[in-house]
């Protein structure tokens, strides 16, 4: 056996191909979508249903209705009790969970082989048949308003409210999915079952099995489940083109504050609205994130943690959705150092979109980085189906990931500056900070972005 | 369903453990040393993880830092700390696994050339920040650490957090890294497991080569704490928080210990989903609670149950007490019902079969064979663990949380509102921690 040579790195071999998922779909007379994926490595499915038309379709005074009536439906269905739902979710090992995101709603269930048909059936019961009685709905009520004021204690959710606040104002995504307390109070269960007829509804949606048969049986099995799905009649007109609005052209505010006396550290956002994800660009805007703050070795996360040592990690993310995503920086850094950490990102990225553009070794690291551990993202079950609801949503090819590798693989250096220059924008940037105000007032001129402004916790 | 494997134990003491998985074209490189925070001792606390931290800054010969030469090969990595262990992985794509392996032997037998005193201030830096962000910032963040502290004496190494205490991490220097290192960190007290997308012959053949000429050290002694049952307490903590929450905790059965799995059923009869007895009754049908929790957390020399209870708005927490205690009370004369076990159970065998879809990362195939074979000595304990909850009889859990939840005292915590002490369980002493 030859002995180790430590004078360089072992070379890595070649990478053995992967082919992305094959996905069979089949479309029910109700309108129904039905993708289907085989999915062999271990005796399980996941169901995953996505209704388009999340949080962004609560009405203007509403805020949190998708999110409660989503909540609702594992809380009783079809005459039977929540506890009895839940027990029925226990005894098959299910993983249910009930997702209410930007621009949808996602039902996602996991459990064991041979619980497919039972699971489909629970599925297909609580979302087309949940009561929705007044007691459920006022002791989940009451619960998300208790949620919601521990949130005014939660640092990170804080910063999160009042950066979707500042962004985006009275647009879609101006509020999180949770909701505020005036607009929980003043709800009433008509409103969840108007929202859920209108809402909840077979054409349009699309359901989504991975899992360890063909995919002609699981078709089998969902169509069986599914086609008697039939919309109801509902008061209310859902508006899933809300998010598409043009949000704000400027920030509300562009140095937002919320007072956190006493606390060790600064929880910042900063970042602006930027794209939708159907934009051109998706590849090369992935690429230049991973460089900017999108891995350990970015830019962003090498400055800010592993040369000063301001703060655990950084992260930079382009969220970008059906209508106009925020771009956002997040971190947490210590208290005395709030100023120059948000100076250090400032420049960040104003040096990756001008003096300093980005180098070939950084563009072959990002690009190697996302492109050669692709395939990880399809390892269990419950990832493949969310991946492939994710193409539903957006309305991709079922080539998308067949073909994701080649294209990133043509992102050039000049791309990646070019969309750094297009898509960051300073001059309308927001930074909020989470923390104590009274110790860092004093500097906070020194980022010149104007005075800065108390931002209420009650919006 | 199985995990199986094949061991193998090189001349330095380094065991390697070798699983197939030939679904994605990717490899999990899983390494554990036996080290973690009860290693440590008071005044030194948070040691093992400052540690781990510089296992990622460079290491004699690659001394540029441990992730872009993996990240740019497609890989995922990280590591983490806890009181009995330190684990490091990586899962890359199968063409990259001589990388892996050829950066995780060098950090293991080299580390030490490369470290200075600059990497060390920063990652200090780094650390105090996350204690920051993970504990001092959070709302009811340090009442783990109040409560360790109360249930076990200064003395015991769970006394303390892994995360230690920011004066220790702050009073450490360097040339105790250096001893650290050369007692925990060799081949004779680690564990090295591949799982993925290679054959078992030449994963051993690559492990001999990149980790056989390591220089072996003394395997280090077991940690050894007996616990002095602490008379019990009644403690309260203010923090930044919204809702009063109530901790009840006591001393419980160590990691696969007699009384472990049967506690594990007794938490989730307890408080786990709606159909429990505590959030049925308290968040459910009274709704006098935000949300009840508990847990049986063992560790490799003791073990601790813990049930956690947040008032709802208005609510006093002796009420919330009282009913924790009669609940649990009531559990012991009667046991659980047929169809509280038979759920709990359903669950827990899905659960064993979920943890078989991932490779690697924390919890995925790699880890867990790790797992087993450095807590029992035996990678294919996954059988015999999922037997042990088979086994779990209602008379067994009635009897086991009788003789931990009522013949023993508990440590009570109330979190409250900063200047609310009056919400706090009647006659409560002020605990400290910072």
């Amino acid at each position: 056996m030859s002995p180790v040579d430590r004078s360089r790195l072992p070379q890595p071999g070649a990478d053995r191909p992967f082919h992305f998922p094959r996905i069979v779909t089949r479309t029910l007379p109700n309108g129904l979508e039905v993708r289907a994926v085989t999915h062999r490595a271990v005796p399980l499915v996941s169901m995953v249903l996505l209704v388009p038309g999340g949080s962004s379709v609560d009405p203007a005074d509403r805020h949190g209705l998708a999110s409660i009536t989503a909540g609702l439906l594992d809380e009783g269905s079809r005459g039977q009790s929540a506890l009895e739902v839940a027990d029925r979710v226990a005894r098959i090992g299910g993983d249910l969970d009930l997702d209410v995101g930007a621009d949808a709603v996602v039902v996602a269930l996991t459990t064991l082989d041979r619980f497919l048909e039972t699971g489909l059936a629970l599925v297909h019961e609580i979302v087309t048949e949940p009561n929705l009685a007044d007691d459920d709905f006022n002791r989940i009520r009451n619960l998300r308003i208790e949620r919601l004021r521990q949130m005014k204690d939660h640092a990170a959710a804080m910063a999160e409210r009042a950066f979707a606040r500042v962004l985006y104002g009275s647009h879609a995504y101006g509020h999180l999915a949770m909701g505020t307390e005036a607009a929980m109070t003043a709800m009433t269960v008509d409103d969840t079952r108007a929202l859920h007829a209108a809402l909840f509804v077979p054409a349009g949606s699309t359901l989504v099995i991975a899992g360890d048969r063909s995919e002609e049986a699981l078709l089998d099995a969902a169509s069986g489940t599914f086609a008697n799905w039939r919309p109801a009649a509902s008061a209310m007109a859902v508006d899933r083109g809300a998010a598409l609005a043009p949000p704000p052209p400027a920030p509300l505010v562009r140095l937002g504050v919320v007072p956190r006396p006493g606390a060790p550290q600064s929880e910042l956002r900063i970042g602006h609205v930027c794209a939708p994800r159907s934009t051109p660009d998706y590849h090369a805007l992935l690429t230049l994130n991973t460089m900017l703050g999108g891995q350990f070795v970015s830019r962003l996360n090498m400055n800010l943690r592993e040369d000063k040592g301001y703060t655990y990690g950084v992260r930079t993310g382009f969220d970008l959705r059906k209508g106009m995503g925020p771009f956002v920086v997040q971190t947490s850094v210590g208290t005395d150092v709030t100023v120059p950490a948000i100076i250090e990102v400032l420049k960040e990225l104003r040096d990756i979109a001008a003096t300093r553009p980005t180098t070939p070794d950084e563009l072959a690291l990002a690009r190697a980085t996302v492109s050669k551990g692709y395939p990880r993202g399809f390892e269990t079950a419950v990832q493949v189906a969310r991946s492939v609801a994710q193409l539903a949503l957006h309305g991709l090819p079922d080539s998308y990931f067949e073909d994701f590798i080649p294209r990133l693989s043509q992102v050039t250096e000049d791309e990646v500056s070019r969309v750094a220059q297009q898509y960051l924008s300073l001059d309308r940037l927001t930074a909020i900070i989470v923390g104590d105000v009274d110790k860092i007032a004093q500097s906070l001129p020194e980022l010149g972005l104007g005075p800065h402004q108390a931002l209420n916790t009650e919006f | 369903m199985q995990l199986p494997y094949t061991k193998r134990t090189l001349g330095n003491g380094l065991d390697v453990i070798v699983h197939e998985d030939h679904q994605l074209p990717m490899v999990a490189v899983n390494v554990w040393y036996h080290v973690g925070s009860k290693n440590e001792r008071l005044g030194r606390t948070g040691f093992a993880h400052l540690f781990e931290h510089l296992m990622f800054e460079g290491s004699a010969h690659h001394d540029h830092g441990f992730f872009p030469p993996l990240q740019r090969a497609g890989g995922l990595l990280n590591g983490s700390t806890s009181a009995d262990r330190t684990n490091y992985w990586e899962v890359v794509p199968t063409g990259a696994l001589e990388l892996a392996l050829w950066m995780e032997s060098d950090r293991m037998g080299f580390l030490l050339p490369a470290l200075t005193e600059e990497k060390f201030n920063n990652q200090r830096d780094v650390v105090i920040n996350e204690r920051r962000q993970n504990y001092e910032n959070r709302p009811y963040g340090l009442a783990g650490m109040a409560l360790s502290a109360a249930m076990f004496p200064p003395e015991h190494p769970y006394h303390w957090l892994t995360i230690g205490s920011a004066d220790d991490l702050r009073a450490t220097s360097l040339d105790e890294v250096h001893a650290f290192f050369q007692t925990y960190y060799h081949p004779s007290n680690a564990s090295l497991a591949l799982a993925g997308d290679i054959e078992t012959g030449p994963a051993f053949e690559l492990a001999e080569r990149f980790f056989g000429d390591l220089p072996p050290g003394p395997v280090p002694a077991p940690v050894r704490a007996e616990v002095t049952p602490q008379p019990g307490g009644n403690l309260v903590l203010e923090d930044r928080v919204e809702l009063p929450r109530v901790y009840l905790s006591w001393h419980s059965p160590a990691m696969f210990a007699a009384g472990d799995a049967e506690l594990d059923v007794m938490a989730d009869v307890v408080a786990h989903g709606k159909t429990s007895r505590l959030y049925r009754s308290l968040v459910y049908e009274r709704r006098v609670a935000a949300d009840v929790s508990a847990h049986q957390s063992s560790r490799e020399i003791a073990g601790v149950f813990q049930v956690a209870c947040t008032a709802a708005a208005g609510v006093a927490l002796p009420e919330l007490h009282t009913a924790i205690r009669d609940t649990i009370a009531e559990i012991i004369r009667q046991g659980p019902t047929a169809a509280e076990l038979e759920r709990a159970l359903a669950q827990t065998e899905a659960q064993f079969i979920y943890r078989l879809q991932t490779i690697g990362g924390f919890g995925g195939k790699g880890d867990q064979l790790n797992a087993y074979n450095v807590f029992r000595g035996d990678p294919g304990y996954f059988e015999a663990d999922r037997e042990r909850y088979r086994a779990v009889t209602a008379g067994g859990v009635a009897a086991a949380a009788r003789r931990y939840l009522q013949e023993a005292p508990a440590v009570t915590l109330s979190v409250v509102p900063c200047g609310r002490r009056e919400l706090a369980m009647p006659g409560a002493d002020e605990v400290r921690v910072s």
